[in-house]
């Protein structure tokens, strides 16, 4: 009993990561309707830019603001110089400019910060541990997650520009006749989209250390968890996320073991494609003739 | 079609002397008067990358020795290729060293699956496959792959020595063992078996796999934890291993930690694992930990220093694996001073199976280099040594694998 | 998210059927004689070349032709590749014969996994197959197989030996072995996108709804493209295999599904001819990548293809068939190109 316990306090932990990537893959999906593959390659871009900065010298959390606000800013002028032109291309060139950027990130990190292991710091001290059930970093985690998706929330609900971004989102044209910048709110999308992996990176960075694969294991499990949620629904996304990682680790330690973990997730992404497509939260969609 | 047939006589002719010659001839391709060519697979892309420092600190020591003049007169060029650790690249790759670029022999080519691809081809050819980058025992079979050795040494042995040292000092030992599911992991756990023997059953209380690509091990040390071990062998890359200890420690779980050598190092594991996290881990040990301060003063470690920042600035002096580079570069240059004049490829290999109790620079007091027709696994001697919390504490005799 | 891009083949003015009948003969003899010319090596980088050629060749039947995604072809190399290596090493089966088999057990877990794909769009078949192509490698060290995958240490083939006592050494031979089924391979596809249901794969990709009430059965003819495309993968896969000699897990990471979605990129959608040139971009780039700097080749790699995707999403099989059509028919402006 003990020991389920454990699993699933580490598999919230663990869940908190893929939601945190899941729900960067849903914003860029609700304002562009492109899955970003390299997600989680600019997650691990942006941890690399939070740890220069603290080896600079830089105190945790202004490191911790500063890489939202560039990695925000980074997200924008991506899709500004490289989404942007493909912005009526098909979902197949779009995958193949995603692989791309996935390759390009990837290699950059390697060749600026090389390939060795390095530690990251955590924010949360022992005051976070759950009365020693549960380490300060992860509970910490769980917090953090839950807090950002509140935010997210006020955000889209009570103010003007998240309203403006989910009539971007919903439609377009009509956005644009009542004089909502399109565009902007497409690049706001994709900065909040890195912004937020930022966020997920730096916390998985304590767990999973620095270096430029430290992400490649985590996005198949992402990809689960934002399809489990519904690929259009923020909370859906990241609560998938905490199931996901239960659910792996409770399955890995019991039934299938631990050499399955990863086709779990496949045989979720599968299943949920099969039985439900738009995911347990996601709204269905119509086909327009 | 006339045309055609001309220019195939001479080409079969010439395939047909080839092959009558075979690999026999006085000196080996590659080698003139100024030079030695040799040829490397290295990853410098993909899963494995982060060993790619290997090859580039190896390439920064021939530096070093050719700048002094090279040996008897030649440079080494070494030509180190990515194969971004796919078994595929790496046969193209070898055979475009080997056959287009014509190297006098493979040096340090890294990984177990890579060189499995390449090693008949070699053997078959009579290329010598020098001091694989590997640790799996497959190497040491001299009867059937004659061209082939190994170089550190080999993780079924480094296993053992652990299964011994645990039968020693505790008898009773509940032990859980964690391993990489792959190559590395399966031979560390061999070795255990070896060790254990009949007891394995009884002694190993938790068994456990994870992938190298998993973002954690949290979920596998907890499953373990609830085994009721008090021992916890541990059997991976760096990440997974520094994972382990951390999470252990952090759930209120203090097992005895043992750590395969090419994951003990102080910087790049333990220091993210966290130093307090590991104090009594032992691990078995065959090269000198550029991160552990015992050495600072150590005249070889100074050689190491000082090599670092005029030929390889941009690396990283800490890392485990550029000593681990250095080391290996070095023993080739024993082998090919020890060839004199004499760089036929049989005369390069013969001068490998005498190398006998050779020191070489970085490796640990004791520790030295010896292979034999018989016995294609150089570096059979290692130290046990414990964590205190701050460095490295060699303990025991040494132990011969 | 409608699919836009036309196929280049498709579009393209033919040439008169007597020129290409020449041109085709041109190429064959080129091909039979360049054994004799290359070294061994570069022989043998060719036969890779083609049976790369082929796999690209498969992946463009799905992406080209019928406009789903795959990013995870290499999973299907790999079921090919290791069908192969089994057959021959566990169970005695002569290496000619492992390479059908090997095309039927992947167009089977091609067709298998092409359900789920019946309803969607490109995006999540993209993340499904993308999936795979990750999940693939650590299924294959999963120890319950490992009597017959041998686990993480693969398995060491044995090159095939030469026939009736030709007078030409293995890697000739490998070479005109491969030769042979490529030739088969684009003819077989080549008259398979001619055909019936070839408009009928066609019809799919540009008017899914169209078809569908023009009674094309969209869900079998989507699953059957993605089962042919993984079989023309998986014969490739074993191809390949059987030419290095040496199966394992890592031969088939994610970064080869990345490469061959890479490859079809550059040698241009719906283009058959250009899979040869897209092959070779794939086995001969990150080589030269590789010798320019040790740390940047996937950089230089990622980026081309994003400058490739921008300024010929055709890839340069579709820009040459572009140019041809603009000097053939100069006035009509209707000469290919994206058509968004």
């Amino acid at each position: 009993m003990y020991e389920l316990f454990h699993q699933i306090l580490t598999g919230l932990s663990q869940g908190g990561i893929y939601g945190g990537l899941a729900l960067g893959l849903v914003m860029v999906y609700r304002t562009t309707h492109h899955v970003n593959f390299a997600q989680g390659e600019f997650a691990m871009f942006s941890t690399f830019l939070a740890l220069t900065l603290i080896q600079a010298g830089f105190s945790y959390w202004s490191a911790f603001f500063l890489t939202i606000a560039i990695s925000f800013a980074g997200g924008m002028a991506v899709e500004r110089i490289v989404i942007r032109p493909f912005h009526q291309a098909s979902a197949l060139t779009l995958v193949c400019v995603f692989m791309g950027l996935l390759m390009v990130t990837n290699a950059t990190a390697g060749w600026l910060f090389g390939y060795t292991m390095q530690p990251f710091p955590s924010p949360f001290s022992d005051a976070f541990a759950l009365g020693g059930f549960i380490p300060a970093h992860e509970a910490g985690t769980i917090l953090l997650v839950a807090l950002m998706l509140l935010l997210i929330y006020l955000f889209f609900r009570f103010t003007w520009l998240g309203l403006a971004m989910r009539a971007t989102a919903e439609n377009g044209e009509s956005s644009a006749l009542v004089g909502i910048n399109v565009g902007a709110m497409l690049a706001l999308g994709w900065g909040l989209a890195t912004g937020i992996g930022a966020v997920a990176g730096m916390m998985a960075a304590p767990i999973v250390f620095v270096d430029p694969n430290m992400m490649s294991g985590v996005l198949v499990y992402a990809f689960a968890a934002a399809l489990l949620g519904g690929i259009d629904n923020p909370w859906g996304a990241a609560i998938s996320g905490f199931i996901v990682g239960v659910v792996e680790n409770i399955a890995g330690a019991y039934l299938v073991g631990t050499e399955l973990k990863l086709t779990l997730a496949l045989a979720i992404i599968v299943g949920v494609l099969l039985i439900r497509p738009r995911g347990i939260w996601g709204r269905s969609f119509v086909t327009r003739v | 079609m006339l045309h055609i047939l001309k220019k195939l006589t001479p080409a079969l002719a010439l395939a047909a002397l080839v092959a009558s010659q075979g690999p026999a001839g006085a000196q080996a391709p590659g080698v003139s008067d100024t030079e030695i060519k040799i040829g490397q697979t290295m990853a410098y892309s993909g899963p494995a990358s982060s060993y790619g420092v290997i090859g580039k600190a190896e390439a920064a020591y021939f530096d070093m020795v050719n700048d002094n003049g090279g040996i008897n007169g030649r440079k080494i060029n070494l030509i180190s290729l990515d194969d971004g650790y796919s078994p595929p690249k790496t046969v193209e790759l070898t055979r475009q060293l080997v056959e287009q670029d014509g190297v006098a022999f493979i040096f340090q080519s890294l990984g177990t699956p890579p060189s499995t691809a390449v090693q008949k081809y070699l053997n078959q050819k009579g290329v010598p496959q020098l001091f694989i980058a590997s640790g799996a025992g497959k190497w040491n079979n001299p009867e059937e792959f004659p061209w082939s050795t190994g170089w550190q040494p080999t993780y079924p042995t480094e296993s053992a020595v652990f299964g011994k040292h645990i039968l020693q000092t505790n008898p009773d030992a509940k032990v859980a063992v964690l391993y990489q599911n792959d190559d590395l992991g399966r031979d560390y756990r061999k070795g255990l078996v070896d060790a254990f023997g009949d007891r394995f059953e009884d002694i190993v209380v938790g068994e456990a796999t994870f992938e190298a690509s998993d973002p954690t091990v949290d979920s596998q040390i907890v499953s373990l934890q609830a085994s009721g071990a008090d021992t916890l062998v541990l059997a991976g890359l760096p990440r997974p291993v520094a994972q382990a200890i951390r999470k252990a420690y952090d759930i209120g779980w203090k097992p005895t930690l043992y750590l395969p050598s090419g994951s003990s190092s102080v910087s790049s594991v333990l220091t993210p694992a966290g130093l307090d996290k590991s104090v009594g881990a032992v691990t078995v040990g065959f090269l000198k930990d550029p991160t552990d301060a015992q050495w600072a003063d150590d005249e070889e470690y100074k050689a190491y220093a000082e090599w670092m920042d005029k030929y390889y600035p941009d690396g990283d002096k800490a890392e485990f694996l550029n000593a681990f580079g250095y080391a290996a570069a070095a023993t080739l240059v024993k082998v090919l001073e020890m060839a004199g004049d004499d760089l036929s490829r049989e005369n390069i290999m013969k001068q490998v199976e005498s190398l006998d109790d050779v020191a070489v620079p970085m490796l640990l007091p004791g520790v030295t280099v010896s292979v034999s027709p018989e016995n294609h696994s150089p570096i059979r001697k290692m130290r046990t040594m414990r964590f205190n919390g701050e460095k490295w504490e060699i303990f025991g005799d040494l132990i011969e694998g | 998210m409608s699919m836009t891009i036309v196929p280049a083949a498709a579009r393209s003015v033919p040439l008169r059927p007597a020129t290409r009948r020449w041109l085709l003969a041109a190429v064959l003899v080129v091909a039979l004689l360049l054994p004799f010319v290359l070294s061994d090596f570069r022989t043998f980088q060719l036969t890779l070349i083609l049976a790369y050629a082929i796999a690209l060749f498969g992946l463009n039947l799905l992406m080209g032709f019928n406009g789903q995604i795959s990013v995870g072809h290499g999973a299907f190399f790999a079921v090919g590749g290791y069908t192969a290596a089994i057959l021959m090493m566990i169970y005695g089966v002569p290496y000619w014969a492992t390479v059908p088999i090997a095309a039927a057990v992947a167009f089977l877990v091609g067709f298998l996994f092409g359900i789920p794909a019946l309803r969607l769009e490109g995006i999540y078949l993209a993340m499904a197959t993308f999936s795979l192509g990750v999940t693939v490698p650590q299924l294959l060290r999963v120890r319950a197989f490992e009597p017959w995958t041998g686990g993480v240490l693969g398995i060491v083939m044995d090159k095939p030996e030469v026939p009736f006592g030709l007078p030409i050494n293995q890697d000739q031979w490998l070479y005109y072995f491969v030769l042979a089924f490529t030739c088969l391979l684009f003819a077989l596809g080549y008259n398979l996108t001619r055909g019936r249901i070839g408009r009928a794969i066609v019809a799919i990709r540009d008017q899914p709804l169209a078809a569908a009430s023009m009674g094309v059965n969209i869900a079998l003819y989507k699953s059957a493209t993605f089962g042919i495309s993984a079989g023309f993968t998986g014969l490739a896969g074993a191809l390949a295999t059987i030419t290095v000699a040496y199966v394992s897990p890592d031969s088939f990471p994610i970064l080869l599904s990345i490469s061959l979605l890479v490859g079809v990129v550059v040698g241009g959608l719906g283009s058959a001819a250009g899979m040869f040139f897209g092959a070779a971009f794939i086995v001969l780039v990150p080589n030269m990548a590789g010798s320019v700097s040790k740390a940047l080749p996937w950089a230089i790699y990622g980026l081309g293809v994003i400058v490739i995707m921008y300024v010929a999403p055709l890839g340069v099989g579709g820009l040459a068939q572009q140019v041809m059509a603009r000097l053939r028919r100069p006035a009509s402006g209707h000469g290919g190109g994206k058509e968004q």
